[in-house]
This record gives C-alpha cells, structure tokens and sequence, in this order.
C-alpha cells in the first residue's frame, strides 16, 4: 500500500466515518424505538413500556452527543482532506448539505425539550408529540445525508465545462438515480440495527437470569420491530442491488465476481478468487440467481467486470464484504422469526441457545452497517465522483494527514473508551426494579 | 439584494448568532472550572448546568450551519481554507469534541479534576483558535505557488494582531457568558449566584474594551485597506461602544441585568456587522472575493428557498425552546426535575 496524501486521507475518511456511523445509525433508529415505546405506554395505561421509553433515551442521550461530536468532525473533514471535491461537488451537492444542516438544527432543539421535560405536562400526549420532530429531523437528516452519497455514485443535474460545474439543477442532483434506494435502505438498516441493539441488551439480562415482565415485554417488543425493519432493510437490499446492476455495473460485478456479460448468470457466495484466470474455487455457486437479483428476471443480462477498463475497476474483495453484509441480513430475518415460532405458544420459555443468538444479532447488526458502507464506497473506487472525478485527484496537498489520523485515532479511541464505560456503568447500575418502581404506584399489568 | 450579498448577511447573522450562544457556553466552563477550584462551586453550578444541558446541541449546530452554508454558498472557501486550515482545523475540532463529550459523559460518571480542567480550558482555547480563522482571513497569512495552498503559522504566531484577535476572543467570551448567566442566576433565584457572575462580568468589561481597540491598532499595521473601510462606517463602532456603556452602567447600578445583557448583544451586534461589513468585498483577501466566489445562480435560489423554510420551521422551535427552559422560572431555579 502506497502512503500517499490520498490514501492517508482515505484511511482518516474511513476512520471518522466508521466511527461516526455508529452513532449516526443509533440516531436515525433510537427516536423511533422510543416514540413506540413512549406511544406504547400511554395508550395501553402501560408503566412498564413508559419506563423502557426512558431508560433508552438515557442511553440515547449519551449516544447522541458522541455522534454530534463526530459528526461535527466529518462535516468539517470533508473540506479539510477533500477540497477539490468540495469545490467542484459543492457547487452542485450544496443543498441537500444545507438542508441537513436545519434537519438537525429541528432535531436538536426538540431533542433538548424532549429529554428535559418528562414530567413538564399533564397531558403525556404532549410529550410524545414533542418526539415526533425529533424523529422526523433525524431521517431527514439522514436522508439528506444519503442523497449527498448517492449523487457521488450517480451524479447527474450538471454540467461540466472546463473543469468548471455550470447549468446546475440542485433537485436533479439531489433526486439522482441512486437516492430511492440508498436512502431507503440505509435508513431502515438504521432502524433494524437499532431495533436488534436493544433486543440484545434484554437478551443479555435474560440471559443472566433476569426473569422480570419489563424485560420479557422488551424483548418482544424489539423482536417485533427487528422482524419488521430487517426484511424492508432485505428487499430494501435488493431493490439496491438492482440499481446496481442498472447505473453501476462495475460495482455489482466485482461484488459478485461476474467477469463476462452473459445472461442466466449465477451467484457465487463466498469462495476464493484466481486474480489470473478469474477462476474461483471453493464457492457455492446458484445457478440464475445473479440475473434473477440484478434484474427480475432468470435469464437477464448482467453486464462483466471484462467490460471495464482495467483501471477504473473496483478492488475485488468487496465481494466478501458483500456477501458478509447479506449473510448478516439473513440472520437478522432468521433468528426474530425462529423466537415468534417458538413463542407461539404461550408461556413457553425461551431456550437459551435461541437467548444466544439475539444477544449476537447486536453486535453482527453494527458489523453489517460496517461491512456496508465498506463496499459501498470502495466499490465505487477509483472515482470519488463516479465518472467526474477520481479519488487521487482529490485529496488535498497538505502535508501533515499523517499526524492528523494519528490525532483522530487518539479521540477516537477517547471517546469510545469513555462512552462504552459510561455506557456500561448506566446499565449495570440501574437494574430495572430500581428504575421501574422510583417514586411511582406498583403497577399492576 | 444581490445574491453574494444576500449570502454573506445570512451566514454573518448565524455567525452572531453562533457567537453570542457559544460564547455563553465556553465562559460557562471557565465559570465553572474557576469556582472549582476557588470552591465556590456550589454558588454558580447548578445554575450553570441546568442552562448548558438542553442548549449544547444547539450551539453546535449554529458553527456547523455557517461552515456548510459558507461552502454552500462560496465553493472556492473550501478549496483555499480547507487546504490551508487542515492542522489548526483539526486540533480545534479535537478540542470541540473533547468538549462535547463532556456533557454527555460529565452527568453519568463522576467528573474528574482532570476533566473539568479540560472542560474549562477548552473553553478558552476554542474561541481562541476560531477567532484565528478570522485574523487568517485577513490575508497574508495564506500563500500559494504552482496551485499549492499553505498556511504560514510562523508568520501567524509572531504577528501581534492575530494575539489581538486571540485576547479580544477571550475576554469578549468570559464577558458575555458573566452577562447573561447573571441574568439567568438572577432569574433562577439565587442572588449569590447572581453577585458572584456579576462580579465577574464587571472584571471583564473592560479587559474586552481594550482588547477591542488593541484590534483596531494593530489592524492598521496588518491591514490599512481593512481599517480604512473600517473608519469609513465609524457610527458602527461608536454605537458598539455606546451600547457597552449602557450595560456597564446597568450592572455598576445592579439596575436589571436582563437589559444589561440585551444591551451587551446590541454591543456585539454592532461590533460583528461593522467588522463583517469593512471586511468585505473579501472572503480571504486577496484570494476570495464575495462576487467572484458566489455558487451559481440556480444553487444560490435553491439555497435561498431552503433557507426562508428552515427559518419558518426554526425560529418558533427556538423560541419554544427558550420558553420552557430559559424564561421558565421554575426550571431554571431547579424546582422542577427533568431528567429522563
Ligand atoms: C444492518 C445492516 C445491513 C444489512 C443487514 C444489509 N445491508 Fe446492504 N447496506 C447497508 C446495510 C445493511 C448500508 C450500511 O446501509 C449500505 C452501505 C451504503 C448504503 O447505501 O447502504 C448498504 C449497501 C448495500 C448495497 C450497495 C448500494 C450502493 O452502493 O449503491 C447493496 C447492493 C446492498 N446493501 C444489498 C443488501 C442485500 C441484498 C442485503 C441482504 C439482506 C443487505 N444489503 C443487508
Ligand atoms: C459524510 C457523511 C456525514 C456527514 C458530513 C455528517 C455530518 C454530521 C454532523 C455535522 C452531525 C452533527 C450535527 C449536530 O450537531 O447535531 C451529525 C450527526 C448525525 N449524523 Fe452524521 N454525517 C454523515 C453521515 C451520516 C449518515 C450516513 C447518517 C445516517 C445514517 C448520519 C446521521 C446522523 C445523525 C442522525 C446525527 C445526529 C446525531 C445523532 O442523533 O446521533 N450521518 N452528522
Ligand atoms: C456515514 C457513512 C459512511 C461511511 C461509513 C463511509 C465509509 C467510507 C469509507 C470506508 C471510505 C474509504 C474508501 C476507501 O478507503 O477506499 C470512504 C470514502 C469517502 N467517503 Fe464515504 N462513507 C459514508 C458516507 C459518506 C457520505 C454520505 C459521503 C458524502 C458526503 C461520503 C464521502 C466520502 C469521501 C469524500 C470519501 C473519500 C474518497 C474515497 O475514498 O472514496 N461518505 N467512505
């Protein structure tokens, strides 16, 4: 690997972003979980789901400064290591950056009101109405966000003269081919993982032979939404793919492997790559999946990663994050619906084996958001604008990157260090009865 | 209004806006980290926190709003400072972390000494290194050859009007914040509080004051073209200075500290528009200029629109904020327990 200015860039890019997305997808998801939560809680006359409601949202409040803070970092980031790419997408890509800027502002305005004023009404509706704009800033924030993403993959609504953006029509760039499902996908990926966090912590307490209602209800409650958010983030997923196959062939095929054009082409999950003979050995191979995936259709025509000028190919490895990303996917459908079929009937314990696997969904949930954006974005390389502009081209000149990863590594590690404690110390110290009984009539469910 | 101008108004009234909420918030943690270690914590925290707490976010937003709307509306400033600025840019972001982390960490984990040191040091040296961006806008500090763009921190370092704008940042910092927290502790009942920010507030009076014209010689030197226009708009400045008089006066007379505090605003409000104003057609002189780096007419309407929608949604959310938790008597006293 060669240290130059842009690869240093590239690794504080991915540095910041990796850490950043963490946050940034318990953001988009944590508002929703506790607004159904909250809503949960005063339509059934139900304490135990006000409580949940709470608790999270004390832990929401911890997360969410960490993903301001890193936040603020990328936002200034991208000027400081990509200034030709700012000047040049700038000029076409501005709005959506500026409207994501108001998103939050929305979001953290009510979020301040939200947090501090629990008590503050005797109506509860009123508070759980004040969730609501924080709910709505965070996805558009994050919609935004994601339209800024995709107009890098499939950039439209310009001209370029002379190395100069001219005739710009924002919405255009804005509403580029790859948004829908961009947008759409990682947004609900957000929601599943979220979802799939907090199922693993009351899995976790379960499993340490916690036996209490507020726990079971928790864990029900965020089975429930994982099954919901993590087969729309699956169709989502191939909704994706599509796009893929349509505006980025390039992409799909070093994903999948899939060297020459041919209809009825075949999946390859797995396997290891001859980088000469493009021979691959070890994989399973299904046949006609790969045209059915790309295009609807068994025999369609998938377009070969031959068809590509050698260097404007994407590195081949993407192919595992991939297929890590999809195998995590299915888990995530697999193991909720495994915990309703076995739930089915009613009082049946949950063995602990099935317990195991939800405690593992959490962790897998945020290496699937990782594994993720990996691909995504190194699979549109060499471009940092697909077509426009290369990646090498624009990094900036500065010469100190290397310090300034270093400096980053250091907060990084800080902050997460400091927030998995603080974390980990609100959660061991507050067992449930403590929290559920404080200062409130026993409620009887 | 043309549309450069419209631009740089917008983005200089988030810039007051950022100054004047910021502000508040770094002179909080130097308050606060004072009275730690002189052990009158007691006197000033609560008030201090029940403030800060639903507020932070929101002050981030204001920076990252006018850094986005910067690069939105004048490409070319991310090209030259973003190149220039990456190391300062960065330790500055480092230390804006640091800070914001301590919110969300310093309420659920007990708070070290070490940590309230950082919180109260960071509150001085990020207004410092901000106010940098300022003194590097006035050109001679950015160079460029054969298409390179580098930042001379020497020359930076030994210049005595870039130290004018870095004691001006300070003292206007602590100054604001004393003004309004003796308001809000005034506000809040607690009349001790409300002395001790008092007095803090008159001990930094007029440090800002000479700090200020500190600034204004040392510019002539750095840059007369600056400090001619400077003169040209001289009402400005006399009304800034006026306005501080007021203030001064209302809080020697301990009269009303909430109309000393809008008068302090009024002082920086003429202070901030009458520099802004002199400092234009420049963005970074000699390399950017308003009208010459202004995105594209199509853009610049969309922004535009953006921005008349986002302040139809924002400005009833603040004042909503402010409702309940500023101008709300019984939270800010502490008489009513919020937390989730
Ligand atoms: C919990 C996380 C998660 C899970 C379980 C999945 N994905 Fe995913 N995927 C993401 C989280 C994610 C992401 C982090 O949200 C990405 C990265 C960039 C993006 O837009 O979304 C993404 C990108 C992404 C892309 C690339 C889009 C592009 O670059 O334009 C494709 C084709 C898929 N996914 C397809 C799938 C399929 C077929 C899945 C099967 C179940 C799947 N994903 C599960
Ligand atoms: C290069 C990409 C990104 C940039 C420049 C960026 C920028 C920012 C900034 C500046 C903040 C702090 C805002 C504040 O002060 O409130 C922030 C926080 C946040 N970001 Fe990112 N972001 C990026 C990627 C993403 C993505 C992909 C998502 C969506 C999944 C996202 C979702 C959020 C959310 C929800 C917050 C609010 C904080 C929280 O709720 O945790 N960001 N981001
Ligand atoms: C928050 C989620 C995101 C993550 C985790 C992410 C991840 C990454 C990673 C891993 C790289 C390095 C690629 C490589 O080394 O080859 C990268 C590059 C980059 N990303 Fe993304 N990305 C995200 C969203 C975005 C968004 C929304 C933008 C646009 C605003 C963006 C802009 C960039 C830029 C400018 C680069 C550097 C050029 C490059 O290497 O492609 N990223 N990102």
């Amino acid at each position: 690997m060669n240290l130059d200015q842009t690869m240093l860039a590239r690794i504080l890019t991915m540095m910041t972003l990796s850490f950043h997305i963490i946050f940034a997808t318990l953001g988009v998801g944590m508002p929703l979980v506790i607004s159904i939560a909250e809503f949960l809680g005063i339509r059934r006359g139900d304490d135990h789901y006000l409580q949940m409601a709470k608790r999270w949202s004390k832990g929401y409040t911890v997360t969410v400064a960490v993903g301001v803070v890193t936040g603020t970092c990328i936002g200034l980031q991208l000027s400081l290591l990509w200034p030709t790419f700012m000047k040049l997408g700038g000029d076409a890509i501005a709005l959506p950056l500026f409207l994501e800027t108001f998103a939050f502002f929305f979001e953290a305005i009510f979020l301040g009101i939200y947090l501090y004023s629990w008590n503050r009404f005797s109506n509860p509706w009123i508070h759980w109405a004040l969730g609501i704009p924080v709910l709505v800033g965070s996805s558009l924030s994050a919609f935004f966000i994601m339209t800024v993403n995709a107009f890098m993959n499939a950039p439209q609504g310009f001209k370029l003269q002379d190395g100069k953006i001219v005739d710009v029509q924002p919405i255009l760039a804005m509403f580029n081919p790859a948004t829908p499902t961009k947008a759409g996908h990682m947004i609900l990926s957000a929601w599943a993982t979220t979802a799939f966090v907090l199922a693993c912590l009351a899995a976790y307490r379960m499993l340490k032979g916690n036996k209490q209602e507020y726990v079971k209800k928790a864990l029900r409650l965020t089975m429930v939404l994982s099954l919901v958010f993590s087969s729309g983030t699956a169709l989502y997923g191939d909704l994706a793919g599509k796009y893929l196959a349509k505006h980025q062939p390039e992409k799909l095929a070093a994903a999948e492997w899939h060297f020459d054009t041919g209809t009825q082409a075949s999946l390859v999950l797995g396997g290891v790559l001859n980088e000469q003979t493009h021979e691959i050995s070890y994989g399973v191979k299904i046949p006609y999946l790969l045209s059915f995936l790309a295009t609807g259709s068994p025999t369609g025509e998938v377009k070969g990663l031959n068809e590509v000028a050698k260097d404007l190919q994407p590195p081949l490895f993407v192919h595992y994050l991939f297929d890590a990303m999809a195998g995590i996917g299915s888990y995530m459908v697999l193991v909720p619906l495994l915990y309703f079929l076995w739930t089915r009937k009613r009082g049946r314990e949950v063995p602990k084996g099935l317990m195991r696997l939800i405690v593992w969904g959490g962790p897998l949930a945020m290496l699937a958001i990782q594994l993720g954006w990996v691909f995504s974005e190194v699979g549109r390389q060499p471009w940092i604008l697909v077509g426009y502009l290369k990646t090498g081209a624009s990094a900036t000149t500065s010469a100190h990157v290397g310090s300034m990863v270093i400096l980053f590594g250091l907060l990084y590690v800080f902050l997460g260090v400091a927030a998995s404690r603080v974390l980990l110390r609100m959660f061991r110290n507050n067992p449930i009865p403590a929290d559920v009984d404080q200062g409130r009539e026993p409620h009887v469910a | 209004m043309s549309l450069e101008n419209v631009g740089i108004t917008v983005l200089w009234m988030f810039l007051y806006g950022y100054v004047i909420v910021a502000s508040i918030d770094f002179g909080a943690g130097f308050f606060s980290y004072y009275s730690f270690i002189t052990g009158r914590e007691h006197l000033v925290n609560g008030v201090i926190e029940r403030y800060l707490s639903p507020m932070w976010e929101v002050t981030n937003v204001f920076l990252i709003f006018f850094m986005v709307g910067l690069i939105g509306f004048y490409p070319d400033t991310a090209y030259y400072y973003g190149t220039a600025l990456l190391v300062p840019g960065s330790i500055a972001l480092v230390l804006l972390a640091l800070r914001g982390s301590f919110y969300a960490f310093s309420h659920y984990a007990k708070s070290s000494a070490l940590y309230r040191f950082l919180y109260g040091a960071t509150g001085l040296f990020i207004p410092a290194s901000l106010a940098t961006v300022l003194t590097i806008s006035e050109g001679g500090f950015i160079d460029e050859n054969n298409g390179k763009v580098t930042l001379a921190l020497d020359r930076l370092l030994s210049n005595p009007y870039s130290w004018a704008v870095v004691l001006v940042a300070v003292t206007s910092v602590l100054y604001i914040s004393a003004s309004f927290l003796a308001y809000y502790a005034k506000k809040a009942r607690d009349p001790a509080a409300a002395e001790t920010l008092r007095r803090f507030a008159l001990a930094t009076a007029l440090p800002t004051i000479f700090a200020s014209l500190l600034v204004f010689f040392t510019l002539r030197t750095h840059n007369p073209g600056h400090f001619e226009r400077m003169l040209d708009i001289y009402p400005l400045f006399l009304g800034s200075f006026g306005c501080f008089l007021v203030a001064f006066a209302l809080q020697v007379t301990r009269k009303s500290y909430g109309w000393a505090f809008v008068w302090v605003m009024l002082q920086f409000l003429f202070a901030l528009f009458g520099y802004g104003a002199s400092h234009l057609p420049y963005l970074l002189e000699p390399y950017i200029k308003v009208h010459d780096s202004i995105t594209s007419p199509q853009m610049g309407l969309a922004l535009v629109i953006g921005l008349i929608a986002g302040l139809c949604l924002l400005i009833p959310s603040l004042v909503l904020l402010m409702k309940l938790f500023l101008f709300n008597t019984k939270y800010a006293s502490g008489k009513l327990s919020e937390e989730p």
